[in-house]
């Protein structure tokens, strides 16, 4: 009895944890631009939390202890800090802010100020994902570090130097003024897609670490879209997400074999999250304004549409990557398109859009390798075509992709 | 900068290198090579006789011991290594997960130390 009450208490610490966490986080750092003391001192609460509520119970609003528990330790944590000129400013704050506190039990979600702060232009790109999912999911710096490819400590002093910047340099807490907002918006989804990807390509729906990146990822969008529910980018990117997740379970055959796009059996994708994706590009489509995310989701709708037909019309897939290379010409989308033209009007036609991507760029991108290698097999199996096969392959990370190439080039 | 990575295989890892010219492994090298090669960072590299060809040597209070086997009994050995020519870590990493090794052994990645080579090289 006592054993299962202490289990159903742990579960209440970590659904409050994992709801409230940004929540929280975003709060306590809000006024004090401090995340890092935010969070440690988070930690702190939920250990405390760990501790007593076992013992005296969940309390009547847990959110509103942690809270509490949190701010507590933020004080003392400033306070401990030794640079003294540089805390004092934080403790007027937080002291301001116990005042105002104690009179609403309710707090303002600032996680949106929290989001535009970890993908500012000021911080590295390259940590404003590992930002989100630490600072507003409360994702460990380790289990960030995998997923990134990078050693656990340099995650964590990359992590630790982001966050000083956010706390020294001047980063406001604020949405952005109405002219920058599609820009920075656009850097947050941006972060938020990265996230999506580093799920999907990771063992791509074997590894648990890596479907919950993903799922992490969905999650993040929801959390966007409900603060900011008008933007048709949001709703875009949503889309484009849950129509990639859609199809996770049919992108692997029985025996763990990868298995392309096109060859899936279109029964094994999930008709719930395609109907979900759908409404969202919908929804996107009537607030009339179109962008990156919102083509690329409908392309996966285009390729969702053959579990009703039966068939893919790389005509229109095509058409819609042309817009996105428009808007977007990244190595990514230019491989896409070109494989796409491949498909809709043949592999000499794919291979010219191949051939006006620059070398130098494609050398360790193993997508182009890949398309190039299907392309000129489709004229035959030369020289050429196994060549871009072993390129390919010699570049693939994921070893059942490797496995499927090796195969292929026979 | 350079970089070694060292590629640590198991017993069935090894014993690959005796299967005939189709086998996968053996395959994913040659294509791993190749794109090493392409992409312009490789130094050099080899990869080393099975763990049991070694002998392993050391003086402990001015005696020597010889051993049989490798300095370390643990089910993936040293198998070989490889130099690249890279940026950064990040980079290294990168194509350090790429290695067919990766997958079935674990490949450890450390910049090689040109200090302590013109220490010892004068």
């Amino acid at each position: 009895m006592i054993g299962s009450e202490q289990e159903s208490t742990h579960r209440t610490i970590e659904r409050v944890a994992r709801e409230s966490y940004g929540r929280l986080v975003a709060y306590l750092s809000a006024h004090t631009r401090d995340v890092g003391s935010a969070q440690d001192a988070l930690s702190n609460a939920l250990v405390a939390a760990l501790e007593t509520w076992p013992r005296d119970g969940v309390p009547q609003n847990p959110e509103a202890w942690l809270l509490t528990t949190a701010r507590r330790s933020f004080i003392d944590l400033v306070r401990h800090r030794q640079v003294a000129e540089a805390s004092e400013p934080t403790l007027a704050l937080l002291r301001d802010e116990s005042k105002h506190m104690t009179l609403s039990p309710e707090f303002p979600d600032e996680r949106l100020k929290l989001l535009f702060v970890c993908a500012h232009p000021a911080i590295d790109p390259a940590m404003h994902t590992p930002l989100m999912l630490q600072t507003v999911l409360g994702l460990d710096a380790a289990r960030i570090a995998h997923a990134f490819l990078i050693s656990p400590t340099t995650m964590g002093q990359r992590l630790v130097r982001a966050k000083s910047k956010i706390r020294d340099g001047g980063i406001r807490f604020e949405i952005p003024q109405q002219r920058e907002l599609p820009q920075r918006l656009d850097a947050v989804l941006e972060a938020i897609y990265a996230a999506f990807g580093i799920g999907w390509d990771d063992m791509a729906g074997v590894d648990q670490r890596g479907r919950d990146l993903a799922e992490e990822a969905i999650w993040l969008a929801r959390v966007l879209l409900h603060l900011v529910p008008g933007e048709a980018e949001v709703h875009g990117l949503l889309a484009l997400m849950l129509h990639c997740e859609a199809r996770r379970a049919a992108r692997r055959g029985p025996d763990g074999r990868y298995v392309p796009l096109l060859e899936q059996d279109s029964q094994r994708w999930s008709l719930p999250l395609i109907e979900e994706a759908e409404g969202h590009l919908a929804e996107a489509a009537s607030r009339g304004r179109t962008g990156r995310f919102q083509l690329e989701a409908a392309i996966q709708s285009v390729h969702a549409e053959r579990a009703r037909s039966g068939r893919t019309e790389w005509t229109a897939i095509m058409l819609f990557y042309e817009q996105l290379v428009h808007i977007s010409p990244t190595l990514g989308t230019r491989t896409a398109y070109a494989a796409a033209v491949g498909e809709a009007n043949g592999p000499d036609a794919g291979l010219a859009v191949l051939d006006g991507i620059g070398p130098d760029a494609v050398a360790a991108y193993q997508p182009y390798w890949a398309v190039r290698a299907h392309l000129l097999q489709r004229l035959g199996t030369t020289p050429e075509a196994v060549d871009a096969f072993d390129r390919a392959i010699g570049l693939a990370e994921d070893p059942a992709v490797r496995q499927f190439l090796l195969q292929r080039r026979g | 900068m350079q970089f070694a990575l060292l590629i640590f295989e198991s017993p069935e890892a090894f014993a690959a290198r005796n299967a005939d010219e189709n086998d996968p492994y053996l395959g994913a090298w040659r294509a791993y090579y190749k794109a090493l090669v392409e992409a312009d960072i490789y130094v050099g590299g080899n990869p080393l006789q099975p763990p049991e060809t070694g002998t392993t040597v050391r003086l402990t209070d001015g005696k020597r011991r010889v051993q049989d086997g490798p300095f370390a009994d643990t089910k993936e050995q040293l198998g070989g290594f490889t130099i690249l020519e890279l940026p950064s870590l990040d980079a290294a990493l990168e194509w350090a997960a790429r290695c067919p090794a990766a997958s079935i052994g674990a490949v450890e990645v450390r910049p090689v130390s040109p200090e302590f080579k013109r220490r010892v090289t004068g």
